[in-house]
C-alpha cells in the first residue's frame, strides 16, 4: 500500500511536469506544419518551410530584433539598480526598511494590467511621446524587483566567513568586494540578468499598453493572433526556448560539476582557520 | 570607513556584519528613484485621470475634474466582469493548488538529485512565449480535439464544447500561473525538517493524520504566497480571456484594456484600475499583517 502511495506521488509529480510541457509541444509540432488556412492550429503536413525560411514573413523578424534591443537594454539597468538594492538591503542599516521593502515587494503584485495603465496615464498627463523609450522605461521598472529578489538570496545564501577571512589577511574592502564577494555573488546576478531579459523579453500587457506604434515580438503576436499567426513565428519562439533551456541547463551542469568539486573544501577550509 | 553598528534591540534581522553608513542610501538611490517615479507616482496620476470630465462634443478629450460619479458609474456598468475575474482567477487558484502541492512535495522531499532539474522544468515553460503558449490551448481544446472528445463522450459539457467557453478560460489562467504557485510551495515544503514527519509516524500518526497536522501546517506560508503570486495576476490578466474565451467570458482586464486603449475613456479605465489595484492591496496587507514586510522578498 506505501509502495504504490509512494510511486503514485512521482506519477502525479512526472504528470504535472507533462502537462506544463503539452503547450510547448503543440508550438513545436506546428512550427513543422503546412497549414491549410492562415490558421496554423490544426495539423496538415510536415514541412520545413517555416525553418528554411526563418525572416520569410514581413514583421516577425523586425520584432524579434526590437524585442531584443529592448531587452538588453532594460536588463542592463534594471540589473544594475536592482543589485545594488539587494547589497542595501542585506549589508546595510538604513531608516525606511519597511516602505523600501514594500516598493519592492509592490510590483510584483500589481496585475500588469494596472501598471501597463497607471504607466500610460502619466505618460499621457506628461505628454510624453510613446516609443521604445516609454516601453524600456516601463521594462525597467518591472525587473528591478525580480533581480533584487534573486541577487538577495544569493547575498544571503553566502557564508559570511569567506569575507571575514579575507579581511582576517588584510585585504581592504574594495579588494574584499573585487576578489570574494563579487565572484560569489557573480552567477546570482547572471540568473538575475538572464530572469529579467525573460520577462522583458516575453512582456505583452505592459508594453502594449506603453508602445504607441512600436511592435515587440509578443505586439506582433497579439496583432497576428486575429488574422492568423504565421508558421515563421512557432519556429522562433521554439528555437529561444530551446536555447534558453539549454543556457540555463549548462548554467546548472557547471555549478553542480564546481559544487563536487568544492564538496571537501568548507571542511578543509574550517580546519585550516584559527579557531576564535 | 566601515563602522560597525550593533544591532539595534528588536530588530527582526541581526546579521552582524549589517553596516550603517551613507552607502546604504547610496546604493538605494537609483533603482528606488525610479520605482518611485515611474512605479508609485503613476498611481497618483492614475487616480487624477479617474476623476477627470469628458469636454462636451469631443471624444477622448478629458479635463482635470474631480468627478467622483465615475467610480459608481464604472462599477456599475461593469461589476459582472469585475465579479468574473475573481470567480475565474479564484478557481484558477484553487486548481493549482491542487496540482502544484503533489508536484511541490515530490521536488522537496523525493526527488533526492533529480531536485535542481525538476525546478529548471518547472520555470522552463516560461521560456516559451507565454501568448503562444495560450494560443496553443485553442489547438488543444479545439471542438474536434481528443479532449473535447473525451468529455463530449461522457457527457460532462454544458456547451458540447471546450474552446470559446468559461471552462477554456479557467483551463488557461490555471496553466499559465501554475508555476507561481509550485515555487512558494516548494520553498516552504523545502524548509521542514523531515524529522518533524518521521516524529510524527514514530508517535503512531497515520500518513493522513501526519500531513493534516504536520505537514500541511507547516507549508502554510507557501501556500499563502503561492495563492497570493496566482491569484492576483490572474485575476488582471486578460489574455487567456480574449483568446480563450467568447465575450460572454471577458474580465476585467479586457475591460480597462478596451476602454484605455480602443475607446479613449480614459476617466472609466482608471476608475476600474484603481478598483482592482485597492482590492488586491486589500489582500496584500492582509498577508503582511501575518507574514511581515521581510518575508515577502
Amino acid at each position: 500500500m506505501r509502495w504504490i502511495r509512494e510511486r503514485l506521488l512521482g506519477l502525479v509529480a512526472v504528470l504535472v511536469l507533462v502537462y506544463l510541457f503539452i503547450p510547448i509541444a503543440v508550438v513545436a509540432i506546428l512550427s513543422f506544419n503546412k497549414p491549410t488556412s492562415k490558421f496554423n492550429t490544426s495539423w496538415n503536413q510536415f514541412s520545413l518551410d517555416a525553418w528554411t525560411n526563418i525572416c520569410g514573413v514581413p514583421g516577425v523578424c523586425d520584432s524579434f530584433m526590437v524585442s531584443v534591443r529592448i531587452g538588453i537594454i532594460s536588463t542592463i539597468f534594471a540589473t544594475v539598480f536592482g543589485t545594488m538594492i539587494a547589497f542595501a538591503l542585506v549589508r546595510y542599516r538604513f531608516r525606511g526598511r519597511t516602505t523600501t521593502n514594500l516598493l519592492i515587494f509592490l510590483p510584483m503584485a500589481t496585475p500588469e494590467v494596472v501598471m501597463g495603465a497607471s504607466l500610460l496615464a502619466l505618460f499621457l498627463n506628461l505628454r510624453f511621446p510613446l516609443g521604445q523609450t516609454t516601453v524600456i522605461i516601463a521594462h525597467i521598472m518591472f525587473i528591478i524587483s525580480f533581480v533584487v529578489v534573486a541577487v538577495k538570496a544569493r547575498l544571503q545564501g553566502m557564508d559570511p566567513r569567506l569575507e571575514e577571512a579575507s579581511r582576517d589577511l588584510y585585504a581592504g574592502p574594495g579588494a574584499t568586494f573585487r576578489f570574494v564577494t563579487f565572484p560569489l555573488v557573480a552567477p546570482g546576478i547572471a540568473g538575475a540578468a538572464l530572469l529579467g531579459f525573460a520577462l522583458s523579453f516575453d512582456d505583452f500587457i505592459i508594453s502594449f499598453f506603453n508602445a504607441g506604434t512600436v511592435v515587440t515580438f509578443p505586439i506582433y503576436i497579439w496583432g497576428a493572433a486575429q488574422r492568423g499567426i504565421p508558421v515563421q513565428v512557432n519556429a522562433l519562439a521554439t528555437l529561444v526556448f530551446l536555447v534558453a533551456l539549454a543556457i540555463v541547463l549548462t548554467a546548472q551542469l557547471v555549478s553542480y560539476r564546481k559544487r563536487k568539486k568544492l564538496e571537501l573544501k568548507p571542511e578543509v577550509l574550517e580546519a585550516s582557520l584559527p579557531r576564535s | 570607513m566601515v563602522v560597525a553598528v550593533a544591532p539595534a534591540a528588536g530588530s527582526k534581522i541581526k546579521p552582524s556584519s549589517q553596516r550603517k553608513s551613507r552607502t546604504g542610501y547610496f546604493l538605494l538611490l537609483p533603482g528606488m528613484t525610479w520605482l518611485g517615479i515611474f512605479f508609485a507616482i503613476p498611481f497618483v496620476t492614475l487616480f487624477i485621470t479617474s476623476l477627470q470630465a469628458p469636454v462636451p462634443g469631443k471624444s477622448g478629450q478629458y479635463v482635470p475634474a474631480l468627478q467622483f460619479s465615475n467610480y459608481p458609474n464604472a462599477l456599475i456598468e461593469y461589476w459582472p466582469q469585475f465579479f468574473r475575474s475573481f470567480l475565474y482567477a479564484g478557481i484558477a487558484t484553487a486548481l493549482a493548488l491542487l496540482i502544484a502541492y503533489p508536484l511541490a512535495y515530490f521536488i522537496a522531499f523525493k526527488a533526492g538529485r533529480w531536485r535542481a532539474l525538476m525546478l529548471v522544468l518547472v520555470i522552463a515553460p516560461s521560456f516559451a512565449s507565454f501568448l503562444l503558449r495560450t494560443y496553443a490551448w485553442k489547438t488543444i481544446l479545439a471542438d474536434e480535439g481528443f479532449i473535447t472528445s473525451f468529455f463530449n463522450a461522457l457527457n460532462l459539457l454544458p456547451a458540447d464544447r471546450i474552446l470559446n467557453t468559461s471552462i477554456a478560460v479557467v483551463a488557461g489562467l490555471t496553466y499559465n500561473f501554475l508555476p507561481f504557485m509550485i515555487l512558494p510551495l516548494y520553498a516552504a515544503l523545502e524548509k521542514i525538517d523531515p524529522r518533524l514527519m518521521e516524529a510524527s509516524n514514530d508517535l503512531y500518526a497515520s500518513s493522513i493524520t501526519t500531513f493534516r497536522k504536520v505537514t500541511w501546517p507547516l507549508s502554510l506560508p507557501g501556500v499563502v504566497a503561492g495563492t497570493l503570486l496566482t491569484f492576483i495576476p490572474a485575476t488582471g490578466d486578460y489574455i487567456n480571456a480574449a483568446l480563450l474565451g467568447s465575450t460572454q467570458d471577458r474580465m476585467i482586464g479586457n475591460v480597462i484594456q478596451t476602454n484605455f486603449i480602443e475607446f479613449r475613456d480614459y476617466p472609466t479605465a482608471s476608475a476600474l484600475s484603481f478598483v482592482l489595484m485597492a482590492v488586491i492591496l486589500v489582500f496584500v496587507f492582509i498577508y503582511i499583517r501575518r507574514a511581515g514586510t521581510e518575508e515577502l522578498l
